[in-house]
C-alpha cells in the first residue's frame, strides 16, 4: 500500500518544543513586567536577592530569548525543515534529547541566574558548565537539521533553511568565542580577553546574536510561514538570494556600534557605522519582499488571525532595523547611548518583530497539529489589540524617556557646567517608565490569552499525524492522509 | 551571483561552508587586530584582594545593568563624571564592566567621591540618602561574609591571565578578608574604582 511507504512526519516533537516556547513567554514577560514595576516602585523586590533588578532582568532576558525564542526557533525549524526537504526528521531521538536538554538546561540557567551565578557579560551570562551543555545540545540540533537536509527528496533548498541554517553555523561560533574562559571553580570563570578586547569580543557576539538568533532565525520563520499561511509563493527569489548573503556577510561587522565613544580603537567605531548603514538595505529587501508577498492577498487579513501577526510583525521590523541603523550614526548615538531609546529599540525589535511573528506562526500551528480549528478566533482577535497597543505604548515610552535623558544628559550651562543633576533627569523620566509598566502589561495580557487559546486549542487533541507527499515533485503543500496518533515512526532508513 | 547560488542551494555541504565563510569576514578584520595589538599604556593597579572580592559581588548583582564604567570623551560627561576612559584602565577587567544603560550614574571614577560611610547607608538603604532613588537595597551584603577560598582561586586565575598576584599576596588574600562582610568588600571596590586614570576634576 501506498501508505505503509509514506514518509511520516515527527510533529510530536514541535508540539512540545512549542509548548515550552509558550511556557517561557510567560515566564519571561512576567520577569519582564516585574523588572518594569521594579523601576517604579523599587520595594517590589521586598528586598529578596533573587528578586532584586539586576537578577530579574538578566533571568528576563535568558528566558525570553533563549527559553522563548529558542523554544520556538528549534521547534519551527523541525516542523519546517521536514516539510521543505518532504523527509522526516533525521535522528529524531536526539531531537529528543535536544528537547529535553535545553529545557532542563534552561531551568537550570534560571536557578543560577537567580541566585547571582552569572558570568557577568549580556546574553552571555551562563556560566561555564552550562556554556558547554549548550554547545552540546546545539551541534545535535545541527545534526538533526542538516542531516534532514542531506536526506532531503527536493534538490533545492528552501530558502527558510539558509536562514535557519545560518542562526545554527553563526550563534555556534559566536557562542565557543565568546565564552572562551578560565574556569576558577564550577561557578565562575574568567574570560580570556580584559578590558576593550573583552568588549569588543562580547559586541561581536552580543550584535550577531540579535542578528542571528533574533534576525535570521526569525527570518526562518518568516521565509516559511508566511508564504504557507497565505497560499502563495514569496515574492521575488532573487531578492531573496541577495538578501541573504547580503544579511550574512554585513551583519558581522557592525557589533562595535555598541561602543561608539567608549575606550576602542577609532577605527572600529566607523567602521561599524557604516556597515551598520548597509545593514539597512538587505533588511529592508527582506521587508519589502514579505510585503509584496502579501500585496493582493490583504482580505485574508480580516479572517485570519494567525497572518495578521505574522503580517503586523513586518512593518515593527522594518521599524527596528531602520532605527538600528540609525541609532548606528555616531552623533545619534550621543544621545541614544546609556539611555531608555536603547530598550525602546530593543522591544521594537523584540515584541513588535519576534514576538509578533512567532504568535503568529503558534496560532497557525497549534490548529494544524491538533486537527481543529483555532479555540475562539475572538480571543485571537484580542490578543492582537492588546498585543499592539501594549508594544506601541512600550516603545513611545522608551522613546520619550530616551531622547529626554539623552539630551539633558549632555546639557551645558553658560558656564559650561552641567544644567541638571542625574537624580533630577532620574524623577523625569519616572512617568514613562509607568507608561511602559502599562504597555508592557497589557502585552503580557494579551500573550496570556494566547496562552489560553492554545490551550484550550490543543487539549485532549491527539497529534495529526502528516506525511510527506507521495512524489518529491508534488507541490510543498503536505497532503493529509488519514490521522494517526502519536505513531512515532523510525525514520525511514 | 545567481548561478553561484544556483550551485550552493542544491550542495548543502556549499550552504554551510558558504555561511561559514562569508559571516566569519568581518569578526576576523575586527577582531584579530585589536587582539594581537601591542597592550595600551598603563599605570592600571591590580585589584587588592578586597576589591577583587567586591567586584565579583558587583557581577553577582548585575550592578553593571544599571551603571556604566565608562566615560565618553564628551564634554558633558567629563564634567559630570571625571576624566574620559582610556583602554589602559581595563587591563585587569575580567569580564569588562562598561554596561549598555545608564538607570543610575557612571561609576568609573566614584573611587574617592564619596565616604565609605555614605556608601554603607546608600547601599543598604538608597533612599535614606537619596529620596527618589529607584536603585534596590542590598542590605544582605552587611549580613554576608566574604569567601576567601574563591577570592584565591579567582587571584590564581587571574595570575595565569596576568595579573602578577605574588604566592606570598595569594596565601595572605583569604586571612585579610577574614571576617569581612560583603558590604565591606563592595564599598572597597567602589573606593578602588577610577584608580589609574585622572582624579575627578
Ligand atoms: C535599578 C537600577 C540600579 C541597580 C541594579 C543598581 N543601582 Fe546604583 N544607582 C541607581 C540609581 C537610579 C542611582 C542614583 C540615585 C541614587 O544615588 O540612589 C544609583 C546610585 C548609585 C551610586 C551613587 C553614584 C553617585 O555618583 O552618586 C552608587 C555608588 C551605586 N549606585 C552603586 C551601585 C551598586 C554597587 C550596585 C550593585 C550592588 C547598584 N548600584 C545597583 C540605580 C541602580
Ligand atoms: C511583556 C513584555 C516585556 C516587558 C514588560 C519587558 C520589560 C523589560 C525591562 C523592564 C527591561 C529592562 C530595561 C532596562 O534595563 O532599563 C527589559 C530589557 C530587555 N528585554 Fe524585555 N520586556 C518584555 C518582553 C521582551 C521580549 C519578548 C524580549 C525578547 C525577545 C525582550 C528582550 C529584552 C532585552 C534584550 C532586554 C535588554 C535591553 C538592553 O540591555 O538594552 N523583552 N525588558
Ligand atoms: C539593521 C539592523 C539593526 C541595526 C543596525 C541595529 C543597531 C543597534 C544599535 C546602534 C544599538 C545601540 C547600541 C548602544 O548604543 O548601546 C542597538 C541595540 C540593540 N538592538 Fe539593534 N539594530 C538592528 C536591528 C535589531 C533588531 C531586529 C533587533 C531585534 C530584537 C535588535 C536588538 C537590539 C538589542 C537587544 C540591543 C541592545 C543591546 C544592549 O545594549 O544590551 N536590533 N542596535
Amino acid at each position: 500500500m501506498a501508505r505503509a511507504r509514506a514518509i511520516p512526519y515527527h510533529d510530536q516533537i514541535v508540539a512540545v518544543f512549542i509548548a515550552a516556547s509558550i511556557g517561557w513567554a510567560l515566564f519571561g514577560m512576567l520577569a519582564g513586567v516585574w523588572a518594569a514595576a521594579e523601576l517604579v516602585f523599587p520595594a517590589l523586590n521586598f528586598d529578596l536577592p533573587w528578586l532584586t533588578f539586576g537578577r530579574l532582568r538578566t533571568v528576563h532576558t535568558n528566558a525570553v530569548i533563549f527559553g522563548f525564542g529558542g523554544s520556538a526557533l528549534i521547534g519551527t525549524a523541525f516542523y519546517s525543515v521536514q516539510r521543505t526537504c518532504h523527509q522526516s526528521l533525521f535522528a529524531p531521538g536526539l531531537a529528543w534529547v535536544v528537547f529535553v536538554g535545553w529545557q532542563i538546561g534552561m531551568c537550570l540557567s534560571m536557578l543560577l541566574l537567580f541566585a547571582g551565578i552569572n558570568a557577568g557579560k549580556e546574553y552571555a551570562e551562563m556560566e561555564w558548565p552550562l556554556d558547554i551543555a549548550v554547545a552540546v545540545l546545539w551541534l545535535s540540533f545541527a545534526l538533526c537539521f542538516f542531516g534532514t537536509i542531506g536526506r532531503r527528496r527536493i534538490a533545492p533548498i528552501y530558502i527558510s533553511n539558509w536562514f535557519y541554517g545560518a542562526l545554527i553555523i553563526v550563534v555556534a561560533m559566536l557562542h565557543v568565542v565568546n565564552n572562551l574562559a578560565l574556569p576558577v571553580s564550577w561557578r565562575e570563570s574568567l574570560p580570556l580577553y580584559a578590558g576593550s578586547v573583552d568588549a569588543v569580543v562580547q559586541w561581536w557576539y552580543g550584535h550577531n546574536a540579535v542578528g542571528f538568533f533574533l534576525t535570521g532565525g526569525f527570518l526562518g520563520m518568516l521565509y516559511y510561514f508566511l508564504p504557507k499561511q497565505l497560499g502563495r509563493p514569496i515574492w521575488s527569489y532573487r531578492l531573496s538570494v541577495i538578501a541573504f548573503w547580503a544579511f550574512v556577510y554585513t551583519y558581522i561587522w557592525a557589533g562595535p556600534h555598541h561602543l561608539h565613544f567608549n575606550a576602542i580603537p577609532d577605527w572600529l567605531q566607523t567602521l561599524a557605522m557604516v556597515m551598520s548603514l548597509l545593514l539597512w538595505l538587505p533588511s529592508w529587501a527582506t521587508m519589502v519582499n514579505g510585503v509584496m508577498t502579501i500585496s493582493g492577498a490583504w482580505h485574508k487579513l480580516r479572517e485570519d488571525p494567525a497572518l495578521k501577526f505574522i503580517v503586523i510583525a513586518l512593518p515593527f521590523y522594518g521599524l527596528a532595523t531602520f532605527e538600528g541603523p540609525m541609532l548606528a550614526i555616531k552623533s545619534v548615538n550621543v544621545v541614544s547611548h546609556f539611555t531608555d531609546w536603547t530598550v525602546g529599540h530593543v522591544h521594537s525589535g523584540a515584541l513588535g518583530w519576534n514576538a509578533f511573528v512567532t504568535f503568529g506562526t503558534l496560532y497557525f500551528l497549534a490548529p494544524k497539529l491538533a486537527g481543529r480549528p483555532l479555540f475562539s478566533a475572538r480571543a485571537a482577535n484580542i490578543h492582537f489589540a492588546l498585543g499592539v497597543t501594549g508594544v506601541l505604548l512600550y516603545i513611545m515610552a522608551m522613546w520619550g524617556a530616551g531622547i529626554m535623558q539623552g539630551l539633558l544628559w549632555l546639557n551645558l550651562d553658560e558656564a559650561g557646567e552641567v544644567r541638571y543633576s542625574f537624580v533630577e533627569i532620574m524623577e523625569a523620566v519616572a512617568p514613562y517608565y509607568v507608561a511602559r509598566l502599562i504597555g508592557g502589561a497589557l502585552f503580557f495580557a494579551g500573550t496570556a490569552l494566547m496562552a489560553w487559546n492554545l490551550y484550550m486549542t490543543m487539549r485532549g487533541a491527539r497529534i495529526v499525524q502528516w506525511y510527506a507527499p507521495a512524489h518529491a515533485e508534488a507541490s510543498a503543500a503536505a497532503r493529509k492522509t488519514k490521522p494517526r496518533t502519536r505513531a512515532r515512526k523510525p525514520a525511514a532508513a | 551571483m545567481i548561478g553561484l547560488h544556483k550551485l550552493v542551494e542544491r550542495r548543502a555541504g556549499l550552504l554551510i561552508f558558504g555561511i561559514l565563510l562569508v559571516s566569519s569576514i568581518g569578526g576576523l578584520v575586527q577582531i584579530l587586530p585589536v587582539l594581537f595589538a601591542p597592550p595600551p599604556q598603563s599605570s592600571a593597579e591590580r585589584y587588592p584582594p578586597l576589591a577583587l572580592a567586591g567586584r565579583a559581588l558587583y557581577i553577582r548583582e548585575s550592578c553593571a545593568l544599571c551603571h556604566s564604567q565608562q566615560i565618553r570623551p564628551l564634554l558633558a560627561e567629563v564634567r559630570r563624571y571625571g576624566a574620559a576612559s582610556r583602554p589602559g584602565e581595563f587591563i585587569y577587567d575580567r569580564p569588562f564592566l562598561w554596561g549598555s544603560k545608564r538607570t543610575g550614574p557612571d561609576l568609573q571614577r566614584i573611587g574617592g567621591k564619596y565616604s565609605d560611610a555614605w556608601h554603607r547607608l546608600h547601599l543598604t538603604r538608597p533612599r535614606a540618602v537619596v529620596p527618589s532613588s529607584i536603585m534596590p537595597a542590598y542590605p544582605w551584603l552587611a549580613e554576608r561574609r566574604v569567601d576567601g577560598i574563591a577570592l584565591q582561586a579567582r587571584m590564581r586565575g587571574m595570575r595565569r591571565l596576568g595579573a602578577e598576584y605574588t604566592d606570598q599576596e595569594i596565601a595572605e588574600a583569604a586571612n585579610a578578608v577574614a571576617g569581612k562582610s560583603e558590604l565591606d568588600a563592595m564599598v572597597a571596590y567602589l573606593q578602588f574604582l577610577g584608580r589609574g586614570g585622572a582624579p575627578r576634576q
